[in-house]
This record gives structure tokens, C-alpha cells and sequence, in this order.
């Protein structure tokens, strides 16, 4: 076994080691628990790193096991998958920290952290897959995996939320099945490979694989939470607040978003799909998502269904940019993939803490709370802005990019559905800054647990990880022609996929 | 009809006889006897059907003394069973009423159940 | 001793009857020590299968037709390696079961080891009147199992199993004296060329008996009737090698025959009417299985259940081009020890459970994944096996059958699978949810001996790991 072999398990052994440690721990251990989770989350950075530079320098990590005849297990790291694994492995040391602030007093704590760790591992796994059989492994592991975690709490909703996000996407899993194992059929072996693989069939395959196609994308949508598919998304923010914003945010939604960027581009490849009208239709699915969350998030009063439901519409940003079929609006849709990760983790961030420090859910109650939580609230107000696509931004690139794009693939009407979710953008999030600086501070907070000392308005591990990644919304904004932004990757990335 | 056949015959009606005993007759030991009556068919038409030309085959009964051991070591557990059961309830009968068993059960439990609860108050 | 299969048959035997003479308190180590060996045993005739291919012993000396023969290929390897990865695991957990709970441990041990010797013989079988003795011998021997709690619920769920397994092997004998009637030999190899030359009334009839008395024992929908109390009342060692191994014998007698004499028989109505009584299964078992409060109950069922999907196997190998039947026989027998090994990790953390909570009730499960989480992800291993996800062993037998189901176009099969597996993740959820659940506060588990998880976390890492070997399993079953 080479080097580079290792590398990806060690890859998947960073999270999934110190993961199974964790489930064996005592709840006492606190101070080991913490060391297991960060030693695990910076050697996966490390790690990670050492393969973008690898990456760059044409090395090629790819890892196979033949489980089966005709049946092989790969993994690979090519540019996208880098993409991927590094947004959730760094967004992933940022939330253990979060994470250990956040759930300092709650009990079951192992539990938590080994569910966590394994939720990490499935979602590396999902973006280093290196065919569909792989793929749907991990996707399946990420689906057992969260659900303790969104059943974590115990209380009778957090039971029923669980219910639905198992029935959500145990039945898409299996739908997802049912396709790629047709392909399989077809095909023998799924690889992932720029520029697809069917447009070898014969012509008389087109009808099977459109119903092929059509299953695929069901069965991620699911996770991508494609209007009508998206049920569960908003029921799943009974989670604790980790879970919402590295999850629910970024790896689960980000685990479909990225399928059906597999799937298009190096299963069915661009042209193929365009050919047999595959493109449109998903096209036009992805903006009635985007139109539809933008709108249902305006009449939500709590503050973490309101950014559920704009995770809906966000999502589908990715999904639009894919099926546009014109290169520049790919570079917004796989751009988008990081920037909303980073700008949707600032806000859950910022929600759970406004909940654990003043116990405030509603956004009816936060009249003022900029006063009382300036750090906090400042985040919130870059990220939000962001997500409205404000320039300075992270999100105003992924927004010029996917605008440019509908004009070159001369489909304007997605460039209005863009438009229109920007405005339905402001309209949710604006009232919410409002409040915060222009209203009166109430008497007393709904139920402050955490007293402000000195210049930390809230506990420093909660505080923290919302001001880094804001931040970071502002540096991929500023800095996105520079020849280390995630822009510049992805452009990397658009290339090898257009020019095969 | 030879000879032989008729023994099949008869062997087969036995069998039938046996079968349907085994599966209508409500108390247990009417089942262990109607399996016995089983046997015995099945044994008739093992010796019956394996002799060709009235020259007697070896091996059948060979089969059908293997068998009869078979058969009496099952009919003596069966036997101890329904003793067992005997002693236990005081009835032989057919075994259909297990779901009463798991509600009289279950009956119990909620007793139980309330018996603690009224005595922590 | 170079040749091992003779001593698979004799030394359970043996040790079965020095454990009954040395009483429960030695005999359990008598057991276990034997039990690795003839796991040891197992291994070499399997290495030998491998190497050269199938393995014959004339029991005595003698040939058939006067003697009998015994033969091993690469599904009765399969069958028996299974067998005793399953059983040793399950030995030592009785061995700690017992010391939490004593009632009936004087017959457990020699019964074991009647029932392994019973079940080995038959997979090694070659005819079909020794095939009758090792049904009835096994039957005999998984009643006794039943019975040996004693208490009123668990005589009565083994004499309806008991008259349910004589029933089964007396029909099954009735089809034997018919086709020994018509061909005057009951030796496999021997009749298998003489039916596909024609095919009589009576040949029909016997292989309908036949048929009916060995769905009986495997408790196939509508025969499963006396399957619930009789797994779900005994004590739960008992139940786990009843649900992981007993039935497994008679359904390898079906598959077998299926596959070898009676193929000229084995059409396509008659498959599908098989995969179609499978598929009710699946739905019934399930659903009574989600009814069920008690949990032991609720694994019986979805034994039926799973029962279910291993007879969709008929209609995927029956007149399908070759490539469709191989890949649905390899997923099948995937499915097999997957079963198995899922089906004893499930009972024996059932058991566990139990034995904490002082109930079998899944209502006083809230507060278990404190108090016992290494059992409880045993629990949630085997059953993520039994709903066919990734990355176990289910996940694979699941991708072989979609997959030969696809290629020989019966979508029809497709769905009941793929819907049978949503099905099994309802009631599987269904503990799983109750578990999670913080503890009511007058709840009081009990301590339990902590051995006792590590045999069940076994199994359960076994069916997980049964997916990355699943390869050296079909290399087995592909020899000989």
C-alpha cells in the first residue's frame, strides 16, 4: 500500500478513531474526550492540507478494494472532493470547539461526541467517494448517524423530528438505491470520471436513463432538500444548536448538493444530460426550491425554522448553478457549496447563542439584543448580509457568478428567480437586524444562563467560532481573485470538468 | 390391485387420518396418539410401496425400524411435555389459547405495576 | 483424525453426553472447549473443500446404496462454517447467561450438543431418508431447548412446536416413501439423474409433500404460526440459535433440493408463488413485528419476516439467464449468514437488556443507552444488518438481489425488497427511539456481568465485517 493510500484512510481514521474511542468514555472525562475530538480534527486538517498541495502538484490519491467481483470500494481526492473535505473538516474543528462550550452542563455527552465524530467521517467519506457504490456507503452511514443527534434532547418533539427525518431519508436512500444499482446494470461499474461515463450507451438507453436520472436525483434531493423533499429539514432544528449548523447546514444538505454535482457532471457528464433535456427540468426544480424556501422562511417566528427554510432555498443556489449548463455558472453553484457552508454555520452559531445565553428562540424577542450581544449580532449581521448577497461578501460572488451565468446560457428567467430570492433574502433578514439595534432592550431576557463578565458577553468557546467564520465570509468576499481562495479552487475544478 | 399395494393404500389413508387428528383434535394427547397413527401410515407405506414383485426389500424396513425408533423417542418428549403441562395448569388441552396466556399476562404486570404505585404513594 | 468430518458428528455427540454426566457446572467448559474445536475442525474441512474441491466419507466403510454417504460442498461450508461462528459466541454468552439466571441450565448443554451434532449431520447429508433422521433429530433436540425454562408459557410454545416440527417431518417422510416407491433409492446423486428423465404423479406429489413438511419447519408465511411464542418464549440463548440456525437448516434442505433433484420441478409459477408467500411474510412479520410490546416478540417476528426474503431467492434463480441466478444465489447466501449473525447478536442484547430491566417490555427501555451502550449499539448494528444498509453484510446480500432482480427485469421483486427493508428499519427504529429516551426516575436496571455483552457485540461486529469478506464467502460457496 502506497503513501497516498494511506492518506485517505487516514484520512477517514482521524474522525472515526477518536469517534469510537469516545463512544467507551466515561462522562467524567471531559478533559480526554476534548483532547480525542481536537487531536482528530487538526490532524484531518493537517492531513487534508498536505493533500491540496499534493493535489496541485498532480499526485493522484486514489485507494481501491475490490469487495466483490465487479465491486470495488474507492476512494479518491480529486479537486471537488478536495473541496468538500476540506470545508467540512475545517468547519468541523471550528464547531467541536463550539460544541464543547455548548453542551458544557447537558448529559450523554459521549454519546453525542462519538455520533458527531461519525457524522464527520461519513461526510469525508461521501465527498472522497470515487464511485457510486462508495458514494451511497457513506451516504447511508451520514443518514444512521445523525439521527441520535437529532433525537439527542429526548423530548417528545425531538422523537418525532426523528421520525420524520428517518422516513425522509431512509425512503430516499432507498430510492437512490434502486437507481444506482440499475446503472450498475447497465454499466457494470459506476466510477466517477470528468465528463461522464453513460455517454458511451447505445442511443436506445436514453428512456431508462432519464428514469434513471430521475431516481438519482429523488433520492438526493432528499438531502438536498428539493421542494417537495425538504420536510425534514426544518422539523430536524430541535437538534442542539452543533448539530444545526455543522450538519443540518453544511454536511447532510451539502452531501446531496454534492451527489448531484457527481452525478451530472462525471457520471452523466454535462453535454450528455443536456442532450437527452435532463438539465432543464432540474433547473427549473431548483428555482422553484429556491423561490419557495425564501418564501416560507418569511413567515417563521423562530429564529432557527427561519434558517432552515433559507438552508432550502440556499441549497438549491448549488443545484441551479449545476444544471445551467454553462461554465460560469458552475463556478457559482460549486463556489456557493463553501460559501453558504461558511456563511449558514455563522448564523446556527449565533442562534444557539442567543439561545443558550438569553434562552431566546423567537425573533420576536430579540429586540435589542445587539446591545446586549454586540459580538454576536455583529456576525449574525455579516453572515446575513452575505446570504443576501451583499458586495464585500462571500455570497455576492457565488450570486455574480450564477447571474453572469443564466445571461450565458441565455436563461433569464433563472437570473429573475435569482433576483427574486435576493429580494425575499432581505425581506426575512433585514427586520431581524432591525430589531436588533433599533429596539429597546426588554426588562429582563427570557432566561439568561450565562451573565455577561467583563468584555465576553457569553462563554468564549461559544463566541469565538461565529467571529472566526464570519470572518472568514468577509476574507473568501475581499479576497476571492487571490490564488488561494475558495474561488480560485473552483475554477480549478471548472476547468477539469469542461475540458475532459 | 397386488398386495403390496393395498398395504400403500391403506397406509396412505392412515396418514391422512393421522394429519387431520393432529391438526383438529383439541387435546394433547389425542394429538401424540393421532401423530403415532401418522407413523404407523407413513411406515405401511414405505414397506408398501418398496416392494416390487412380492420379493420383500431390506432396505425400507430397514428405514421403518429407524423410523419407529424415532417416533417413540418424540411421542416419549411429547409424553413429558404434557405431563409438564398438567402439573403446571391442570388441563391437557390444545395449545390455540396462548394469547390469553399473554393477556392474563399481561393482566398481571398492570397489577403489579399499580400494587408498586399504590404503595410508593 | 486427518479426516474431520466423522468427529463433527461424533464429538458433539460425546460432549453432550459428558455434560449431562457432569452436571451444568463443568459441563458448560466441556462445552466450550469442544465447541472451539469443532470450530477448528470446521476450518480444516473447509480449507480442504477449497483446495480439492467437494469431500465424501462413506459412513462405516460402507457406499451407498447400503451405506450412507455423507458429502460436503461449498454451500454445506458455507452452512457449517456458519454454524459454529455463530454457536461458540452463543456458548460462551450462556455460559454467563446462566450464571444470572439458573432455571433449566442442567439440560441446556447436552441439549446443545445434540442439536449441533443433529444439524451438522444434515448439512453433510447426502440422502434423503438421512435427511429425515437429522430434521427429526434437530427438531427433537430445538424442542427441548424450548422447553427447558419450564414455566408454563414456554411448555406450551414447545408442545405447539413440537407437534408442528413431527407434522413437518412426517409429511416430509410420506414424500420420501413415494420416491422410494418410484425409483428404489433415496440417495441424492442417484436420483437426480433418474428424475430428469420423467417426471411421474407420484414424483410430483412426493415433491409437494416434501416441500410443505420442510416449509413447515422453516415457518414460511402462512406456516409461521408457531414460530413467535416458540423463539420468542424461550429462554434467549435458545432463541438466538433457533432464529440464526435452526431454521436455516430446513430452508438449506429446500434450496438444496431446488437446486439439485427436483429442479425439473422447480418452475417458474411455482417460484413465484414462493417469492410471492415470501413477500407477504415480509409485510405481515413486519407489521405484527412493529405491534409487538415485548421485545423478544418483536425479533421473533421479524424473523418471520426475514424468513420472507430469503424465499425471494426462488423466482431470482429460477430460469433467469446464468449471470442473474449466480449473482441472487450469492446474494441469498450473503443473506443467510447475515441473518444469522445479525439475528443471535439481536437476541442475545435482547437478552441483556432483559436481564437489566427485570421485564421483557420495550415500554422500560428509556434510559438503557446509559446504562448499557455497548449493548445497545449491538442492538443497532445487527439491526442496520437486518434492514440491509450499509456498511454490513445485509447492505451486500441486499446489492447482489436488487441487482440480479434488475438484470432479469422483475421489478416486482425490486420493490417488495426495497420496501421489505424501510419495513425492518420501522420496528428495528422503534427500540432504537424508546432506548434513546432519558430514564423514567423510579426505573432501576439491574447490573448484568459485563461478559455477557462482549459475546453479542461479536456477532454484531461480525455481520458488519461480513461485508468486507464477503468475497472469501462466495469463494467457498463457488468451490466444490
Amino acid at each position: 500500500m502506497s503513501v497516498n493510500e494511506c492518506l485517505l484512510l487516514l484520512v477517514l481514521a482521524s474522525s472515526l478513531v477518536p469517534g469510537v474511542i469516545i463512544f467507551f468514555l466515561p462522562e467524567s472525562r471531559i478533559r480526554l474526550r476534548t483532547l480525542l475530538n481536537l487531536t482528530g480534527a487538526i490532524l484531518k486538517l493537517l492531513l487534508i492540507g498536505y493533500m491540496l498541495w499534493g493535489i496541485q502538484h498532480n499526485q493522484i490519491y486514489i485507494f481501491r478494494h475490490n469487495l466483490l467481483p465487479n465491486l470495488e470500494l474507492v476512494l479518491k481526492v480529486d479537486a471537488l472532493a478536495a473541496l468538500f473535505v476540506t470545508l467540512s473538516a475545517a468547519l468541523w474543528l471550528l464547531t467541536t470547539f463550539y460544541a464543547v462550550g455548548y453542551l458544557e452542563r447537558s448529559p450523554h455527552r459521549s454519546r453525542f461526541f462519538g455520533f458527531f465524530s461519525l457524522c464527520v467521517t461519513a461526510t469525508v467519506g461521501v465527498a472522497m467517494a470515487g464511485n457510486l457504490f462508495t458514494f451511497f456507503i457513506f451516504y447511508e452511514l451520514l443518514t444512521l448517524s445523525t439521527y441520535p443527534l437529532v433525537v439527542h434532547r429526548g423530548t417528545e418533539a425531538a422523537i418525532r423530528a426523528g421520525n420524520i427525518y428517518l422516513i425522509y431519508t431512509l425512503s430516499g436512500g432507498a430510492v437512490l438505491l434502486v437507481g444506482i444499482i440499475w446503472l450498475y446494470s447497465l454499466l457494470g461499474q459506476v466510477e466517477f470520471i470528468y465528463g461522464g461515463v453513460v455517454a458511451a450507451l447505445d442511443s436506445k438507453y436514453s428512456p431508462q436513463l432519464q428514469i434513471i436520472f430521475l431516481l438519482l436525483i429523488i433520492g438526493l434531493g432528499v438531502k438536498a432538500a428539493l421542494v417537495p423533499l425538504h420536510g425534514w429539514l426544518p422539523q430536524a432544528m430541535v437538534a442542539p444548536a452543533p448539530v444545526s449548523a455543522l450538519l443540518h447546514a453544511v454536511a447532510v444538505v451539502k452531501a446531496g448538493a454534492f451527489g448531484i454535482i457527481r452525478i451530472v457532471y462525471e457520471v452523466y457528464g454535462v453535454e450528455y444530460s443536456q442532450s437527452i433535456n435532463l438539465l432543464t427540468p432540474l433547473a427549473i426544480a431548483a428555482s422553484i426550491t429556491i423561490i419557495w424556501g425564501s418564501l416560507r422562511a418569511l413567515w417563521q417566528d423562530d429564529l432557527k425554522r427561519r434558517l432552515a427554510y433559507s438552508t432550502v432555498s440556499q441549497v438549491s443556489y448549488i443545484v441551479l448553478g449545476v444544471s445551467l449548463c454553462s461554465p460560469v455558472s458552475t463556478i457559482g453553484g460549486i463556489v456557493h457549496l463553501v460559501h453558504q457552508g461558511i456563511m449558514k454555520i455563522t448564523l446556527f452559531f449565533c442562534a444557539g447563542n442567543y439561545a443558550e445565553t438569553l434562552g431566546i428562540h423567537k425573533i420576536s424577542e430579540m429586540n435589542g439584543v445587539g446591545w446586549r450581544m454586540p459580538w454576536t449580532s455583529l456576525a449574525f449581521c455579516i453572515a446575513a448580509l452575505g446570504m443576501m448577497g451583499a458586495p464585500l461578501t462571500a455570497g455576492y460572488i457565488s450570486k455574480l457568478y450564477l447571474n453572469q451565468g443564466a445571461e450565458i446560457a441565455d436563461q433569464m428567467w433563472a437570473s429573475w428567480a435569482l433576483t427574486a430570492s435576493s429580494i425575499l433574502n432581505a425581506a426575512y433578514f433585514l427586520p431581524i437586524m432591525y430589531r436588533f439595534w433599533f429596539k429597546a432592550q426588554p426588562q429582563t431576557w427570557v432566561q439568561e444562563r450565562i451573565h455577561a463578565r467583563g468584555r465576553w458577553e457569553t462563554h468564549g468557546l461559544l463566541l469565538i467560532p461565529p467571529l472566526v467564520s464570519a470572518a472568514a465570509t468577509l476574507v473568501a468576499g475581499i479576497f476571492a481573485d487571490t490564488d488561494w481562495s475558495p474561488l480560485y479552487w473552483v475554477k480549478l475544478i471548472v476547468k477539469r470538468e469542461y475540458l475532459p | 390391485m397386488t398386495g403390496t399395494l393395498i398395504y400403500a393404500c391403506v397406509g396412505a389413508v392412515l396418514f391422512v387420518c393421522g394429519v387431520t387428528g393432529l391438526i383438529l383434535l383439541p387435546h394433547l394427547l389425542r394429538k401424540v396418539l393421532a401423530f403415532n397413527i401418522m407413523g404407523s401410515g407413513i411406515f405401511l407405506m414405505l414397506v408398501g410401496l418398496g416392494q416390487h414383485d412380492n420379493i420383500s426389500d431390506p432396505i425400507p424396513q430397514a428405514m421403518v425400524l429407524t423410523g419407529i425408533v424415532v417416533a417413540v423417542a418424540a411421542t416419549a418428549l411429547a409424553l413429558a411435555f404434557v405431563r409438564r403441562l398438567f402439573y403446571l395448569t391442570g388441563k391437557a388441552q390444545s395449545v390455540a389459547n396462548l394469547k390469553s396466556l399473554d393477556q392474563t399476562e399481561e393482566k398481571l404486570i398492570t397489577m403489579e405495576r399499580n400494587k408498586e404505585g399504590d404503595a410508593s404513594k | 483424525m486427518s479426516d474431520p468430518i466423522p468427529w463433527l458428528i461424533l464429538l458433539p455427540l460425546l460432549w453432550g453426553l459428558l455434560s449431562f454426566l457432569l452436571g451444568a457446572r463443568r459441563g458448560d467448559q466441556v462445552a466450550v472447549v469442544c465447541l472451539v474445536i469443532q470450530l477448528a475442525l470446521v476450518a480444516l474441512l473447509v480449507g480442504q473443500v477449497v483446495s480439492e474441491g467437494r469431500q465424501y466419507y462413506a459412513v462405516g466403510g460402507w457406499g451407498a446404496p447400503l451405506g450412507i454417504n455423507l458429502h460436503v460442498d461449498g454451500l454445506a461450508s458455507v452452512m457449517l462454517l456458519l454454524t459454529h461462528v455463530v454457536i461458540l459466541p452463543l456458548g460462551i454468552y450462556a455460559r454467563y447467561y446462566f450464571s444470572h439466571d439458573v432455571k433449566g441450565v442442567g439440560y441446556f448443554w447436552p441439549m446443545l450438543g445434540f442439536m449441533s451434532a443433529a444439524i451438522n449431520t444434515l448439512f453433510m447429508s447426502d440422502d434423503i431418508f438421512n435427511i429425515y433422521v437429522t430434521i427429526e433429530l434437530l427438531g427433537l433436540a430445538a424442542v427441548g431447548l424450548v422447553g427447558i425454562a419450564g414455566n408454563t408459557e414456554s411448555i406450551l410454545a414447545a408442545i405447539r412446536y413440537l407437534l408442528v416440527t413431527l407434522l413437518g417431518s412426517g409429511v416430509y417422510l410420506a414424500g420420501v416413501a413415494l420416491i422410494y416407491g418410484s425409483y428404489g433409492s433415496v440417495s441424492l446423486t442417484v436420483l437426480e439423474p433418474l428424475i430428469e428423465n420423467e417426471v411421474s404423479v407420484a414424483v410430483f406429489l412426493a415433491a409437494i409433500l416434501m416441500l410443505v413438511g420442510l416449509l413447515l419447519k422453516t415457518a414460511l408465511f402462512p406456516f409461521h404460526f408457531w414460530l413467535p411464542s416458540a423463539h420468542g418464549g424461550a429462554l434467549t440463548p435458545v432463541s438466538a440459535l433457533l432464529s440464526a440456525l435452526v431454521i436455516k437448516a430446513s430452508f438449506y434442505l429446500i434450496l438444496r433440493m431446488w437446486l439439485g433433484v427436483y429442479a425439473p420441478l422447480a418452475t417458474i409459477p411455482t417460484a413465484q408463488l414462493l417469492g410471492g408467500l415470501g413477500a407477504v411474510a415480509i409485510l405481515w412479520g413486519s407489521v405484527m413485528a412493529f405491534n409487538q410490546t415485548r421485545l423478544k416478540m418483536l425479533i421473533a417476528y421479524s424473523t418471520v419476516a426475514q424468513i420472507g426474503y430469503f424465499f425471494l431467492l426462488f423466482p431470482l434463480i429460477t430460469e433467469v439467464g446464468s449471470g442473474a441466478a449466480e449473482i441472487a444465489m450469492q446474494g441469498g447466501v450473503i443473506q443467510l449468514v447475515a441473518h444469522a449473525l445479525a439475528k443471535a447478536a439481536m437476541f442475545a442484547a435482547s437478552g441483556v437488556m432483559i436481564l437489566s430491566m427485570g421485564k421483557d417490555n420495550i415500554a422500560l427501555l428509556s434510559g438503557i443507552s446509559s446504562r448499557l451502550p455497548l449493548t445497545l449499539f449491538t442492538f443497532a448494528l445487527a439491526g442496520v444488518t437486518l434492514m440491509g444498509l450499509p456498511p454490513t453484510g445485509g447492505f451486500i446480500a441486499k446489492w447482489l438481489m436488487v441487482s440480479s432482480a434488475v438484470i432479469s427485469g422483475q421489478w416486482i421483486w425490486v420493490v417488495v425488497m426495497i420496501l421489505g427493508g424501510l419495513l425492518s428499519a420501522g420496528y428495528v427504529f422503534k427500540v432504537l427511539r424508546q432506548a434513546l429516551l432519558p430514564a423514567a426516575a423510579e426505573m432501576k436496571f439491574r447490573p448484568v456481568n459485563p461478559p455477557l455483552e462482549w459475546p453479542a457485540f461479536l456477532l454484531a461486529f461480525m455481520s458488519l465485517s461480513l461485508s468486507f469478506v464477503s468475497g472469501n464467502v462466495l469463494n467457498i460457496l463457488g468451490a466444490g
